[in-house]
């Protein structure tokens, strides 16, 4: 096992600069840059933040220099958000993106699993079509037509909750809602299917031959077996959650991380750019490694290599 | 079996603890909502109190007109939402009054040589920084000589100092050279290269706001990032900035009219989707937005809380006049006369914009001080808007003059544009109004970062362009079409414009001035340099609680003298 985390933290530092590298000529391709502005400004001042940030040496120099420093943890200032830092714009919005995605992950799992065994359970009932029908909807429908109807309906018609913002638990409620809505429907339909999977196999009906209630074979037995599909996706889905979402964010004022990954790149604000990537590929990376050892702990007969 | 479980339970705790740990390293945030809903709470209870009539309490105004600033940095700021602020939190040497007139702000007299080359300001007494340290004289020579500092690299430096002595050399990195100096304490000496009539305008423009240089030189680029840090000298000073949700100002006691000064805190939410400033402007968080969801505004139309209010500026399109197609000046005019700009402002825009006659729209004061656009052409519209059937049918002719009957002959063009507000539904009617002329149009949407460069490098046939005016002195706008102004997009080159433009810099007789600024709008629209299709307003929703705000021409609200009524 050792062994195996080693050479995954080898491969990750490998991925994470192949991952930084194609970003970083990539987006130095892309026309346009940080210091556009509707009106021009003079050439004079442009050079000047040219040289301020580097961007007037070639891009091979850059490039090293850039490397070199994340290397050392420097990831250097936002080019937009002049004064700050794009560790601290990181670190500062991370968190924030985190409890809301955190708070969303866990709900959808509490909800997504049990809802999931229930409608394989109850396969071919009205409960399944009804449950069939809610998890379409909520992998179907968008988010910000959820986000819209959420703020319509109980922040400006019944005023239950604030519309913007995450003060008190109440601003909670909305943006996990949102966000919970494609994962807790994806794991709820994940869940049935591998559930019906696992209800068919012969150690289940073994089980119920020698009398095991419903609730230990379920539970114990058929669930154990049923779970590793969603243990997959949530690697990926925890990464993606955690790091916040665009329109989330933007519809209910939440200052997360989401955002920055956009308006980074329509500002062509080349160090966020950077900074987010390398982030979100390290973050990535590092769930898939939890799920791997997550994988082995579940199922001892996986052996990891 | 028991040892079985224990996977499936680090799975849930894997989970469990990602949402902890998440929460974990932000404790220091949920610290500091937590205080902020404290303070709210505290301070929403106390404006109730305070409109019910007991007058003990804070009074807080909060409003929206834009998402998170990308600086506050008075010197670095270029933004129209980061402008806002800035107003509340800096006081200039002048200021501009509620109908446009030039006020003595931190200067209390000011007064300009004979020749026009020197300037020399009087600050008032005991003027004071929001931390109670005094404000001299110097703080202005610091500020305005780090405005040309390369390694600051201001984006209006040329604008607002470009005429100062010794600006070539300063932003080359001798500061010194910048002819500005200090007396005494109270008295600041500009020097010009050329006589600038408009300076006082200038003098009054954000990036020329006086800024503290102990807290720059301990805190660096940050120093605007932070309450502790960013020291100001106007009505607010910063007290909260939490990114991406609001920015607090409070009153600052050391203001020199802190008296006349009634709302204790102004708190900018820093909403960016309009749908949101709508609902929470609907469900009252905010009493102010400025960012109306487009798809609302027929439903408000009527309403006693939505406003319209002309900004200087104008929306307009840019020919390549580098093109061979548009290098006669009769198939320029007829394209610009073609375009219905009263169906155009009211209908396509939905009124939220005013259908242009001139280039040079209202709100931008002639030297003597009265309305440029009433004196202009005779007092007449250059473009009759409300003859379009004529103005049609003078296109026709002018394209069969050019030798393009119908179009016949005449290639197919392309408009670039970005893809916002309402770009793409001017770009589809003008498709359908030079149709009428025969010529074939394709519409090419491009994202605003891509989109601006290849305008200012002149790769395109037409484009959407727009200004709006950073002080109202006309020489700000009609200095786009010089030809060799680096925002002159559509290489619009004519000697006789230039001509009028560099006498318009020159005289220091305020009647040859005016003429010759007039002289320049005549050739351009008569040449149609560029196309004007509308003039800029601002629109925005305002609850009648808000007494004593108003709005500027230059897209600018003040709220220092503002109160929150019953």
């Amino acid at each position: 096992m050792g062994k195996y985390i080693l050479k995954r933290i080898v491969l990750a530092l490998v991925t994470i600069w192949a991952v930084a590298t194609i970003t970083f000529f990539l987006m130095n391709l892309v026309p346009g840059g940080p210091f556009l502005s509707e009106k021009a400004i003079s050439p004079a001042a442009t050079a000047a933040l040219e040289a301020k940030y580097g961007l007037d040496k070639p891009m091979s120099e850059r490039y090293f220099t850039y490397i070199l420093d994340a290397a050392h943890g420097d990831f250097g200032d936002s080019l937009k958000q002049r004064g700050r830092t794009v560790m601290e714009i990181i670190t500062t919005k991370f968190p924030v993106s985190a409890r809301v995605g955190g708070i969303a992950v866990v709900l959808s799992l509490c909800l997504g699993v049990p809802l999931g065994i229930l409608a394989a359970y109850k396969r071919g009932t009205f409960v399944d079509s009804l449950f069939s029908v809610i998890a379409t909807c909520g992998i179907a429908v968008p988010s910000f037509v959820i986000c819209t109807l959420l703020m319509y309906a109980f922040g400006v018609r019944l005023k239950w909750l604030p519309t913007l913002g995450l003060e008190g638990w109440k601003g909670y409620v909305m943006p996990v809602c949102a966000l919970a809505a494609y994962p807790t429907s994806y794991i709820m339909r994940l869940m049935r299917s591998s559930m019906l999977d696992v209800l068919g196999q012969d150690y289940m009906r073994t089980a119920k031959a020698k009398g095991l209630s419903q609730k230990v074979a379920l539970f114990k037995h058929a669930m154990r077996n049923a779970i590793l599909p969603i243990i997959t996706y949530l690697g990926p889905m925890i990464a993606y959650t955690l790091t916040g979402s665009f329109i989330v964010e933007k519809i209910f004022t939440i200052p997360g991380l989401g955002g920055e990954f956009i308006k980074a790149i329509n500002g062509r604000d080349y160090t966020m750019i950077m900074g987010t990537t390398i982030f979100l590929a390290t973050f990535m990376i590092i769930m898939n490694v939890v799920v791997d050892i997550v994988y082995k702990l579940v199922d001892p007969r996986i052996t990891l290599k | 079996m028991k040892k079985r479980i224990l996977p499936l339970l680090l799975a849930g705790a894997m989970v469990a603890g990602l949402a902890a740990c998440g929460g974990g390293s932000s404790a220091k945030t949920e610290t500091k909502a937590a205080e902020t809903q404290a303070a709210e709470t505290q301070a929403a209870g106390e404006t109730e109190a305070a409109a019910e009539g007991e007058s003990t309490g804070e009074k807080e105004l909060k409003v929206q007109i834009g998402p998170n600033p990308e600086t506050i940095d008075p010197a670095l700021n270029s933004a129209v939402d980061g402008g806002n602020m800035l107003l509340h939190a800096f006081e200039c040497l002048l200021i501009v009054d509620q109908d446009g007139v030039l006020q003595p702000g931190q200067a209390e007299s000011w007064e300009t040589s004979e020749d026009g080359l020197t300037w020399t300001f009087h600050l008032r007494d005991g003027l004071k920084w929001s931390d109670g340290t005094d404000l001299t004289a110097n703080d202005f020579v610091y500020s305005w000589k780090r405005v040309c500092d390369p390694m600051v690299a201001a984006p209006y430096a040329e604008t607002v100092l470009g005429m100062v002595k010794g600006y070539s050399e300063a932003i080359e990195g001798n500061l010194d050279a910048l002819g500005v100096s200090a007396p005494d304490d109270k008295t600041l000496v500009v020097e010009l290269t050329a006589p600038c009539s408009y300076f006082g305008s200038l003098a009054a423009f954000a990036t020329l706001s006086p800024v503290q240089q102990a807290t720059i030189e301990t805190n660096g680029d940050a120093w605007a990032t932070a309450p502790e840090t960013y020291v100001s000298n106007g009505p607010f000073y910063m007290t909260e900035w939490e990114v991406g949700s609001h920015i607090t100002f409070s009153k600052n006691p050391y203001y020199r009219d802190a008296d006349a000064i009634k709302l204790d805190k102004l708190t900018f939410q820093l909403i960016e989707d309009a749908n949101a400033a709508y609902s929470a402007y609907q469900n009252g968080s905010v009493l102010f937005i400025k960012d109306v969801p487009t798809e609302e505004i027929p439903s408000l139309s009527g309403n006693p809380e939505f406003f319209v209010d002309p900004i200087i500026g104008t929306y307009y399109v840019n020919l390549n006049n580098d093109k061979e197609c548009f290098q006669d000046a009769r198939v320029r005019r007829a394209l610009s006369l073609a375009i219905d700009r009263n169906y155009v402002a009211g209908t396509l825009m939905q009124g939220t914009y005013s259908p242009a006659s001139n280039f040079m729209g209202p709100g931008w004061i002639d030297t003597d001080g009265t309305e440029f656009m009433a004196n202009a052409n005779g007092g007449k519209p250059y473009i009759d808007n409300d003859n379009f059937e004529a103005n049609l049918a003078e296109a026709k002719e002018l394209m069969k003059e050019a030798g393009y009957e119908n179009g016949e002959g005449f290639p197919a063009i392309t408009y670039s544009t970005n893809d916002s507000g309402y770009h793409k539904v001017v770009a589809e009617y003008l498709q359908q109004a030079w149709a009428e002329l025969g010529i074939q149009l394709d519409v090419k949407t491009v994202e605003w970062a891509s989109f601006t460069p290849m305008r200012r490098n002149g790769e395109y046939d037409v484009a959407r362009n727009g200004w709006v005016g950073d002080y109202s002195d006309p020489s700000n706008m009609l200095d786009l079409l010089y030809s060799t102004n680096g925002n002159n997009d559509g290489k619009f080159n004519n000697a006789d414009y230039d001509a009028a433009m560099d006498l318009s810099r020159t005289t220091l007789d305020p009647a040859e001035r005016s003429k010759a600024l007039h002289t320049a709008e005549d050739i351009l629209m008569e040449e149609a340099g560029c196309i004007p299709i509308a003039y800029y307003n601002d629109f925005w929703l305002q609850s009648p609680k808000i007494t004593g705000s108003w709005h500027s021409p230059y897209g600018y609200w003040y709220f220092m003298y503002a109160d929150i009524a019953e």
